[in-house]
């Protein structure tokens, strides 16, 4: 189980918004693809998949503010 | 850093919106360095992923009648305009040569620009929490941009044309209640595009340490599209 974090995005920054996931729960995912869009003031970001397998949970949806740190999803190797 | 750039000049949004993609993936794998593409669009809304279509004004019979196109695209912001009155520049910068951090990114490219305006006598500046530059209350310069891989697309658009000012009225630039400003509006003379581009790649120069080179475009993109390339 590999669980997808956001990552710093910029000094000073502490939270982020999902504006659009790739994939549904249940899916399959392969190592680096395009896995969750993030925004942040006029910035888009996104979060490649660190691994392959299946995204078994999501744990914010579209229009969730996330924190640098916390766990957005988890995906099953 | 060194970056290569290319001069679409007017052209359609589509067209552009994929030539930065065709950018992005060489960059991406390292055929490129890093790219600035400079161009006009023909009168274009874009809304980014923070845009609701409330902001756009004019009815859809009307941006039908005007031959103005909608698109929903994946930069940050809201909805904007663009014409063949502004400048618009979409850097396509591995930040990974630079430094990975997103408003750090935003801060400069506003940095550059008030640098620009400032060569033509301008005092611009930021207002806190709205991104883009400003000259008093009024927006001369938006910014909207994406992040893959740590490399950027999408960009910035100056406005510089007075007389293209007009088709703001079609939207809620931003989604906020704001008025637009122009180069020429300010300084009250003519002022051409083509003038600018020169003094925005030396100031991108300058802001990033880089190095600007030719392009042979034709030689690299698909056949009919005409590009020119600055030192």
């Amino acid at each position: 189980m590999t669980k997808v974090v956001l990552p710093d995005l910029s000094e000073g920054i502490t939270k982020a918004t999902v504006s659009y996931w790739y994939f549904k729960e249940g899916e399959k995912v392969a190592e680096k693809d395009d896995l969750v869009e993030l925004t942040t003031d006029k910035a888009t970001f996104n979060l490649p998949s660190p691994c392959s397998g299946i995204l078994s949970e999501i744990f914010f949806r579209e229009g969730d503010t996330v924190n640098v740190g916390e766990v957005l999803a988890v995906i099953e190797e | 850093m060194e970056f290569k750039v290319f001069d679409l000049g007017l052209v359609d949004f589509g067209l552009a919106w994929h030539l930065q993609k065709e950018i992005f993936t060489d960059v991406k794998n390292g055929k490129l360095p890093s790219a600035i593409i400079f161009c006009q669009h023909y009168p274009v809304i874009t809304l980014g992923r923070q845009a609701s279509k409330n902001n756009i004004l004019a009815s859809p019979s009307e941006l039908r009648a005007k031959g103005i196109q909608v698109y929903e695209i994946e930069r940050g912001g809201n909805v904007t305009y663009h014409g063949p009155g502004q400048l618009t520049a979409y850097p396509i910068f591995n930040l990974s040569y630079l430094k990975k951090d997103i408003h750090f990114y935003l801060r400069q490219l506003e940095e550059i620009i008030i640098a620009l305006l400032s060569g033509f006598g301008v005092e611009a500046s930021r207002l806190l929490g709205l991104t883009g530059v400003w000259v008093g209350k009024q927006k001369i310069a938006s910014i909207g941009i994406a992040i893959k891989n740590w490399i950027t697309f999408h960009g910035l658009s100056i406005n510089i044309k007075k007389a293209d000012l007009v088709n703001f009225r079609l939207i809620r630039p931003c989604g906020i209640d704001i008025e637009m400003t122009s180069l020429e509006t300010i300084v009250q003379k003519t002022i051409e595009i083509d003038h600018i581009k020169g003094n925005l790649i030396q100031k991108f120069k300058d802001a990033l340490s880089a190095r600007a080179k030719v392009v042979p475009f034709a030689d690299t993109f698909t056949e009919g599209l005409l590009g020119r390339a600055y030192y």
